[in-house]
């Protein structure tokens, strides 16, 4: 049975109805139509659908959308301001580390939490960061040198 | 995913009931990080789960005067992070972060990686060194296990119909001692031990081991104890040779299988290599020469 979820996205209140079998990433896409957030594996492996759950990057294909109640969810089309990209998402296009873009939305969430909480991150710590991340283009090089260019 | 209830207690009583009623199909949620897969490729079909992340018990991350409580629902990343498991406890925090990548440490708990029972959790044989036991809540009360005998095969546990881990308790760490985890993958992150092995030694005013602790991972049906490598080490003082020993007997007590990971083999090999590793660490970490 559908149930009425009240959350926090990107800044606004929200409510959209979900059964207990939909994941928070069902729930953003068909419930919200915040699209950004993708869906690559399902179970966790390709960070595709990383956003940040109260503040922490988190597989949203791993989240219930019921347990999104009450909770502060931030995704990709929350980070652009007044119609400007994040300097992050800029980066990213400036250093060439888009190809595809599937895995775009998932690392761009889960490189700005690294940048929140460490502004000057080193090499090692980027990659570590974004582990949980895959790129099928295999463009790592280049989204490293990206989010260290904005660190 | 084939559709369940859910629910959302917020006592631990609570909690008990709602899974005990349910029956044995029943699965509470903490992270979901194992459950969600399970359930997403129908190898589990519960018919009824129970977030228990709000249950105050359950979210409890505390270093008391009995030792150290870690709330079944604790995420690894704030253990990792904890000042007090990070002085006190190196070894169980270096275990929690090394598990999965950052987005799967936000949400998958220690009590997760203890209770879905896989046998290379790496979490696991850290605390079977440091003696930690499971505080279980089930319909007839409380009770507890030592860690090293909640697991009992691949996926399967001591917990009963509607029971369920509250927290891992640790006691405070002994004067002397340190201990360390070790795994092998061929990637940092992200990827599962091909072999793990942590060890724990205490080592007293004359510079004998007084207590030796030697656990294994993804190298038997369940996390295993080497005890014969632990009784080697224990009176004696550490030396190449002894290391060398130790780690010997304990690739001879593990009972790997081949598989995609790895051959039985090969992992009989990296128990010894990372083995003698760990113990080396130990004494590093003890201030002692070899």
């Amino acid at each position: 049975m559908k149930q009425v979820v009240t959350l926090t996205v990107n800044g606004e209140n929200c409510q959209a109805l979900a059964e207990p079998r939909h994941t928070l990433l069902e729930l953003l896409r068909d419930g919200l139509g915040l699209t950004g957030t993708k869906e690559g594996c399902g179970d966790g492996n390709c960070g595709a659908c990383t956003v940040l759950l109260d503040g922490r990057p988190v597989n949203s294909c791993l989240v219930l959308a019921l347990e999104a109640q009450g909770r502060e969810v931030v995704t990709v089309e929350g980070l652009a301001r007044n119609g400007a990209l994040h300097p992050l998402q800029q980066a990213l296009i400036d250093h060439g580390a888009i190809q595809c873009g599937f895995c775009t939305p998932g690392l761009v969430m889960a490189a700005y939490a690294l940048l929140r909480d460490n502004p000057h991150p080193a090499e090692p710590e980027v990659r570590m960061a974004i582990a949980g991340n895959l790129c099928r283009c295999t463009g790592y090089d280049k989204v490293v040198r990206a989010i260290m260019a904005v660190g | 995913m084939k559709a369940f209830e859910y629910a959302a207690p917020r006592t631990l009583n609570e909690a008990v009931s709602l899974l005990a009623g349910a029956g044995p199909a029943a699965r509470p949620l903490a992270g979901g990080t194992d459950l969600l897969p399970q359930m997403r490729y129908r190898r589990i079909q519960p018919p009824l789960v129970v977030d228990v992340k709000g249950v105050p018990e359950l979210r409890r991350l505390e270093y008391a005067g009995d030792g150290l409580h870690i709330g079944a629902a604790v995420p690894l990343s704030d253990i990792a992070s904890h000042p007090d498991v990070l002085r006190l406890y190196p070894v169980i925090a270096a275990s929690c972060g090394l598990v999965g990548s950052v987005q799967i440490r936000n949400r998958g708990t220690l009590g997760g990686n203890l209770c879905n029972a896989v046998p290379s959790a790496d979490t696991v044989p850290g605390l079977m060194c440091l003696g930690a036991r499971a505080v279980l809540a089930g319909p007839s009360g409380r009770r507890e296990v030592a860690v090293e005998e909640v697991c009992i095969g691949p996926g399967e546990t001591v917990l009963g119909t509607g029971e369920m881990l509250v927290e891992v308790v640790v006691s405070p760490p002994p004067q002397g001692s340190a201990a360390s985890y070790l795994r092998f993958t061929p990637r940092q992150e992200m990827d599962i031990a091909v072999a793990g092995v942590a060890s724990l030694l205490t080592v007293d005013g004359q510079g004998l081991i007084s207590r030796a602790r030697v656990a294994l991972a993804a190298v038997a049906p369940t996390p295993l104890r080497a005890r014969r490598a632990e009784e080697v080490l224990e009176g004696q003082r550490l030396t190449e040779e002894l290391i060398g020993r130790a780690a010997g007997e304990a690739a001879g007590e593990c009972r790997p299988i081949s598989d995609v990971r790895g051959s039985a083999d090969y992992r009989r090999h990296l128990v010894a290599v990372l083995a003698r590793r760990t113990l080396k660490a130990n004494m590093q970490a003890l201030g002692m020469a070899l």
